[in-house]
């Protein structure tokens, strides 16, 4: 039930408005963005695909703040081991 | 790939781990259910739980919709397909699915006409090449790709395609998990939410979970750092003595799911009041029929599906697996009789079913990366 | 399959409801119970295998677990003797003191032409690869032709100037061939069979079995760029992607690995079935465990971009120029370094090694972190919505 895929929504169909062109990684293929309807994707917004539809645009910001999230847990986790190695009594 | 890579990077998941065993209250043991098959497929294909400490154990639920369709319905596919100038269309993880009498591959073996496609609408382009043929699509899966089926039998009226049908076998996420929490012989701590099923029918449908029976839930991502932040959300709620529904997939999920999809759900299908799961048995209101207004539509309708109630082999041990009361190899047929080459049960034949998922990845010691109450190991 | 057939893998398995009880009465500690239950499928994993359906289904053509078990359960016991036994990608013979490697393969691929290639090239390619593979200099080639009625006359003048020239390119000449029409509707246009025939020159065995601990194993490039190729060009999932078959011939890439180390225990040509299935054919020929490493796999980002989009493991996807190598641990930079120097080897790198520890199975370092085990599919490797 769980197979999404992020994708870059590269250009809108001309004559279809429910469909887009995304591209993953290279690889390019016609989605139907349909679900969207009340505020469709435009070229460069990122959709998460699943069975050949956008289900939910992917929000940046909260993309990248669950990134700071986990890069923060990273960071405090740099931090003390390199506070463990500098502390090493000899 | 950008939004997956980030999520998958191994330096974040040392201090992530620290951190949830930091949370472990010495001598007490944490079970955890991850619902979504998804989950558990990620969790086995990346090794997450060797960044787990030994008293967290995750336990793997029902949210495997290839794992819960009873052979009588795969009997029953098989049946629709066998009619006259049938073209049947499914996705991938069903064509290995046992019935009774085999699978989709074993049917086409025995002439038939299964073939696997990658969207709906891929049915849809069958339909218009082959006027000639009926065209029946095998429509599986959760609240996450209902509303796809939906728009394709919207597309399709609007076409007036009139050699398309759907055999709906929908099922809905919210009943199962009721099912598991009513279960009397199991007792977990907190929920990793479904990730995708969330994006349509949003959060709240969750929040029982948290009020009525006082577990915590986080909805969560299906990349291994996703799930990793949704257990140390999990274990910080449980420290906390909190029990709230929360959000780690926000830059998918909206608070309030896809009205759009909602919609088109309810335009083209409705409940139907009863479906049988495998290995959790009747469950009420849990899965989608086609709607009255797309009869023209229902397979279930246009051909005669015998419907035959097919029990389960009694060695198979799916249902308990399903609901996490047993892990997969403790079934006493797991990977001697019940193979991925010969699966007895869904649970085995499915990629993200627990059993598969266990026996293709996961059947080896652990080397567990940190420990319960060791900090910054 | 027949109804009776939950029946007898019940009967099959070694396991009786007893048994398990009993052990479960002795009450050990959790962990000792799950290795108890991992210790009995491997016993279980090593029985001998037997064909439980009654007819042929695509996952016995896919060069997983069901092709190695129809390929062992039917070919090998009707034909067994100990020049087949070994299974490897070519029979070693010696016919009057000569040492000659002999090979087959049928190409049955469709679409017959796509993009980087078209089903002569495979059907050259294929069998020279094998022959290489083997430590043979390929030589001569038959080359057999099942059409279909109707197929177009200049569509297998396509086919075979392909052969032609990818005959040349790899130094060999078809000396005998055969061609058998059939009725519309059977054959998919074109298929095709090559047998190849190679002298032995070198001095040293090949085989899987070979692989010891401490052995690294060497992938000579990106993998999943066929299989994928393949996928796409069907036409079914509507994929635009700037990927291409790797179909090449490999035995001037082998000459050069085998003049740098000629240590080299294995070698085998990476086709259907993917790099995942032959690390597993090591594993247990040899009896030896294997690690591999995620992030030392190549791959192209256009195939995994296609391959996350399907829910594929680019690791079972199948290459058609690709080789993978067991060369004893100290010889791997050198190994790297003389697949690197040719142009077909350009992306090759160290994927693993072979271990001791838990034999006849394949774990993987994911890039996560964490470990998992690479098993061998049952069939094809399956697009999930899962």
């Amino acid at each position: 039930m769980c197979l999404g895929i992020p994708g870059e929504v590269i250009e809108l169909h001309a004559e279809q408005p429910d469909l887009a062109k995304v591209n993953v990684s290279g690889v390019r293929r016609m989605i139907n963005i349909g679900l969207l309807s009340d505020d469709p994707p435009v070229p460069g917004e990122w959709v998460l695909i699943h069975v050949g539809f956008a289900l939910s645009k992917i929000d940046e910001q909260e993309a990248a703040a669950t990134l700071q999230f986990l890069e923060g847990t990273g960071q405090a986790y740099e931090d003390e081991l390199a506070a463990l190695k500098a502390s090493v009594i000899e | 790939m950008r939004f997956v890579d980030e999520f998958r990077d191994a330096d974040k998941a040392h201090a992530l781990a620290a951190k949830i065993a930091a949370l472990c209250e010495p001598g007490r043991q944490y079970k955890l259910m991850e619902v979504c098959g998804g989950h558990t497929h990620t969790i086995y294909k990346h090794g997450l739980e060797d960044y787990l400490p030994e008293s967290i154990t995750l336990v793997h639920g029902p949210g495997c919709p290839v794992c819960v369709i009873p052979m009588g319905r795969v009997d029953d596919a098989i049946h629709l397909a066998s009619q006259p100038d049938v073209i049947m269309t499914s996705f991938g993880d069903m064509m290995r699915v046992p019935g009774s009498g085999g699978s989709f591959f074993d049917a086409n073996a025995e002439g038939t006409h299964i073939r696997m496609v990658y969207s709906p609408l891929d049915s849809l382009k069958i339909a218009r090449q082959n006027p000639d043929k009926r065209v029946v699509f095998m429509a599986i899966g959760f609240e996450t790709t209902a509303p796809s089926t939906a728009m394709t039998m919207i597309r399709a009226k609007a076409e007036g395609l009139e050699n398309f049908s759907v055999f709906c076998n929908h099922v809905t996420i919210v009943p199962a998990i009721k099912a598991i929490l009513d279960s009397p012989d199991l007792r977990l701590d907190g929920f990793i939410g479904p990730g995708h099923v969330s994006t349509v029918i949003g959060c709240r449908p969750y929040e029982f979970i948290a009020k009525q029976y006082g577990k915590p839930v986080v909805v969560a991502g299906f990349e291994p750092l996703d799930i990793l932040q949704s257990i140390y959300m999990l274990m910080l709620q449980l420290s906390q003595g909190r029990s709230e529904v929360e959000n780690q997939y926000a830059r998918v999920v909206p608070w309030d799911g896809n009205l759009v999809a909602l919609k088109a759900i309810g335009e083209t299908m409705e409940l139907r009041p009863y479906f049988e799961w495998r290995g959790l048995g009747f469950i009420s209101h849990s899965a989608l029929k086609v709607h009255e207004k797309y009869a023209a539509m229902d397979a279930e309708l246009i051909f005669q599906v015998p419907g035959v109630r097919v029990a389960d082999p009694k060695a198979c041990q799916c249902g308990e697996v399903l609901k996490g009361v047993l892990k997969p190899w403790e079934c006493k047929v797991f990977g001697t009789a019940c193979t991925p080459e010969t699966p007895i049960g869904t649970c085995m034949v499915s990629p993200e079913g627990a059993c598969a998922a266990y026996y293709n990845f996961g059947r080896m010691n652990r080397n567990r990366v940190a420990e319960a109450g060791v900090a910054g190991s | 399959m027949s109804k009776s057939w939950i029946d007898e893998a019940l009967a099959q398995s070694e396991l009786g409801h007893e048994g398990l009880a009993a052990e479960g009465r002795r009450q050990l500690p959790l962990a000792d119970r799950e290795q108890q239950v991992l210790d009995r499928i491997d016993r279980a994993r090593r029985r001998r295998p037997k064909v439980r359906e009654e007819r042929v289904t695509m996952s016995h053509g896919a060069g997983g677990k069901a092709t190695q078990t129809l390929i062992e359960a039917v070919f090998l016991d009707a034909f067994r003797n100990p020049l087949l036994e070994p299974l490897e990608d070519a029979a070693q013979l010696t016919v009057s003191g000569a040492r000659i490697a002999l090979t087959t393969d049928s190409y049955v691929v469709s679409p017959l032409f796509f993009p980087g290639g078209d089903i002569g090239d495979l059907a050259v390619n294929g069998t020279v690869n094998d022959l290489a593979v083997s430590g043979a200099r390929p030589l001569y080639l038959s080359a057999g032709f099942i059409l279909e009625e109707g197929f177009p006359v200049a569509d297998l003048q396509r086919v075979t100037e392909s052969m032609r020239a990818a005959a040349e390119r790899a130094g060999v000449s078809v000396v005998t061939g055969d061609t058998k029409v059939v009725q519309k509707g059977k054959a998919d246009g074109c298929y095709v069979n090559t047998a190849g025939v190679g002298v032995v020159e070198r001095d040293g065995a090949l085989g899987a079995a070979r692989a010891q601990p401490g052995d690294a194993i060497v992938v000579s490039g990106p993998i999943g760029d066929h299989g994928i190729t393949i996928m796409l060009a069907r036409g079914e999932l509507d994929i635009e992607a700037d990927i291409c078959s790797d179909t090449a011939p490999l035995n001037g890439l082998v000459a050069d690995l085998l003049d740098a180390v000629p240590g080299v225990r294995a070698m085998r040509d990476a086709t259907r079935g993917g790099v995942a299935t032959i690390l597993n054919e090591i594993a247990r020929a040899a009896d030896v465990g294997v690690l591999a490493v995620e992030d030392a796999i190549p791959v192209r980002a256009e195939v995994r971009g296609a391959s996350e989009l399907l829910g594929i493991d680019p690791m079972y996807v199948a290459c058609e120029g690709r080789l993978v190598a067991v060369v004893p641990g100290e010889d791997a930079d050198r190994a790297v370094a003389a697949l690197r120097a040719h142009p077909l080897g350009e992306r090759a790198a160290v994927i693993g090694h072979v271990r001791a520890e838990q034999p006849g199975i394949v774990q993987l370092k994911t890039a996560f972190g964490g470990t998992r085990i690479v098993d061998l599919l049952v069939g094809d490797p399956l697009p999930r919505i899962c």
